[in-house]
Order: C-alpha cells, then structure tokens, then sequence
C-alpha cells in the first residue's frame, strides 16, 4: 500500500498539472455520469445559503473576530477533509469505479504569496470567494453577475500575463 | 413534517456546515476522482470561450467539464436554499459588526447582504465598481495566481496536509484582515 502511494505520489509531480482540481479519473465518462457532481453542487450551494457564509456580513464579522461562525465552518471543514483523506490513503480507498485516488502534491511558488494576498483583498470587498459567487446569483443578487465576469477576466488576465510574473 | 421544515429553515450551526463541506472532499474523490476546487471553474470558462491563444488557457477542458456542472450545481442550490428553505427569521449579525459598519455608513441590516452595496442603482456608480468589477478582479486574479481558493487551498490542500496550502490560506486572511482594517475605511470615505 506504502508503494501505490508513492507511485501515485511521483506520477502526481511529473504529470503537467493541468489544473488546481483536476479530473483524474482514468474511465472515461458520459453526459450523464455529471449528474452527480451537479448533485454535490447543489448540496454545497444549499450549505452555503443556510450558513450564510454567502453573506457579505459574516465575512465582515470573521475578518473583524466579532463571531467564531465562519472560522467553525472553514476549522471543522477542515478537520473532516483531513480525517477523511487520512482515511482514504490508510486504507487504500478505492473510488466507484475501482480506481486508486490520486493526490497532488503542491508546490511552494511565490504566487501563493502574492496572489494569496490579492485574492484575500478582493474576498473581504465582495464578500465572497469563488464558490459563494455562484450561490450568490442563483439566491438573486443578480449584480454579483458582474463579480462573476470580473473575477473571469481576472483570471484571463493572470493568464495572459502568466510569464512576466514571479511564480 | 412542519418540524422538520422548521429544523431545515433556520440558519445551520458551523458544525453542521463545517462538516457537510468538509465531506465534499472524500465524496467528489470517491465518486470520481476529483480534487475539489472552485476557482478552476473561472479558468475553465476562459479557455472555453476565449482562450485567445495563451498557453495557460490551451488545455482539454471538456475532461475538466465537471468542474463547471459542479458550479452549475452550486448556483441551482442558492436558488433552492433561497426560495425554497429561506430563513422565517431575522438575519442576526453581531452588535459589534453592526455598529462598525454603521460607523462605514451601511444602513440596512436586514438581509444577508447590505443592500446599500448590493443593487442595481449602485452597481453603475463609483462603488459599484470598486466593490463588483475591481473586487472580483482581485478574486479572479488572486486565486488563479495563488494557484486555488478556499476550497482548493483552504478546504481541499489543508485536508492534504499540503504546507503552500497553508501558506496560501495564511495569505488570504492578511489579504482580508488588510482590506477590512486599513482599507475600506478609506473606500467608503470616497461615496
């Protein structure tokens, strides 16, 4: 078991990282085979309603300490996360279709510095982080569409000027 | 039934969501071998629709689809949540923050978001585009330069016990504490 993790480990740091939450499945899937990540999506968005973390106001009051509730969120979703991938590596956990979960080592790069620090900048002026934006349009706030292009031409903008920056 | 409405209704506790978001780490890793995160959703859109021939857009990113019907579900859960399970209540913010934000000029406390940023009329004026376009620049461009958001750093490299995970997540609390503390008393001292 030790070996598998290793492997998947080593092919996890010489696979070019296509993106920050890749697809890694091996089976191919079809149209349907979405309809269960539209159902995680839409529990995740029901999650971020009800605990109002979609609310510009209770990221004011975390990043003013005035209220512990989104520090429990992001905490014990954490330690859940932690528990449950501990879990899965342990025991070798194999997804439905049988297939080894693979895992991506990061690597430090100075855009988790800088980027960090500009991403946090924009989360406490909009009140949201890439997740909450989209439950944010589908609860009504139709102005956050313009947040959503925004934060588009944003990352097309890094994109763009990916090279000439210290990453 | 009524009873459970009403457990449903109210506002969850942080360990209700805390966990039920922690859990979509093992639950999209066991049904399909997906890392969690949001953010890529934002880079998946460009290099849909205007990848304009930048290498960092010039990927497959019909193998990444899920990503998308993933936040294609989250905006279908807001609207669900919203119209369907809406909170019978009063939205409770705490003193302190109220008074803070009073002291900014926010006047409307009602809702889950102040409505003296969050409408129409603002939206083409100055604020609104320090608070929309110029804030959810920095979101787009932070989290792709910090290579994931909260839930690809936060949530999802945290649980992998990943340290430029918790270097990043360090980085978007000082962004924040910044923002909340040293800047915005001077943005909204511009309306």
């Amino acid at each position: 078991m030790k070996n598998t993790q290793i492997t998947s480990n080593l092919i996890g740091n010489t696979q070019p990282l296509v993106c920050d939450a890749p697809n890694d499945m091996i089976k191919k899937e079809n149209w349907t085979d979405n309809i269960k990540y539209l159902f995680v999506g839409i529990m995740f968005g029901i999650v971020f309603v009800k605990a109002e973390i979609i609310s510009w106001f209770r990221i004011q009051e975390m990043f003013r300490l005035q209220s512990f509730h989104m520090y429990g969120v992001i905490g014990s979703a954490v330690v859940v996360g932690m528990i449950s991938v501990f879990l899965i590596k342990k025991f070798n956990i194999k997804t439905i279709d049988g297939e080894t979960v693979v895992f991506h080592p990061k690597k430090f790069q100075k855009g988790q510095i800088y980027g960090g620090l500009i991403f946090g900048l924009g989360w406490a002026i909009t009140g949201a982080c890439p997740g909450p934006l989209f439950a944010q349009i589908g609860s009504g706030y139709m102005v956050v569409i313009v947040t959503l292009l925004s934060a588009i031409a944003g990352t097309w903008t890094y994109g763009y000027f990916k090279e000439k920056l210290p990453n | 039934m009524e009873k459970i409405m009403q457990f449903i209704t109210q506002p969850w506790a942080w360990y209700v969501a805390g966990p039920i978001i922690g859990l979509t780490v093992p639950t999209l890793l066991l049904i399909g071998n997906k890392s969690f995160g949001i953010s890529s959703s934002l880079r998946h859109v460009c290099a849909a629709c205007f990848p304009a021939d930048v290498s960092f857009f010039k990927y497959d990113w019909k193998k990444e689809i899920w990503n998308l019907v993933f936040v294609l579900g989250t905006f279908f859960g807001g609207m669900i949540a919203t119209n369907l399970l809406a909170n019978p209540n009063e939205f409770v913010l705490s003193q302190a923050t109220m008074t803070d934000l009073r002291a900014l000029g926010i006047q409307d406390f009602s809702g889950l978001m102040p409505s003296d940023l969050f409408s129409t009329d603002v939206l083409f004026s100055l604020k609104g585009l320090i608070f929309f376009v110029f804030g959810g620049f920095l979101v787009g461009f932070g989290t792709r330069w910090a290579g994931g958001c909260t839930s690809g750093h936060a949530i999802m490299g945290l649980s992998n016990l990943q340290v430029p995970s918790l270097i990043a997540t360090c980085c978007f609390m000082v962004g924040g504490f910044t923002m909340t503390h040293l800047l915005l008393p001077y943005i909204f001292k511009i309306f």
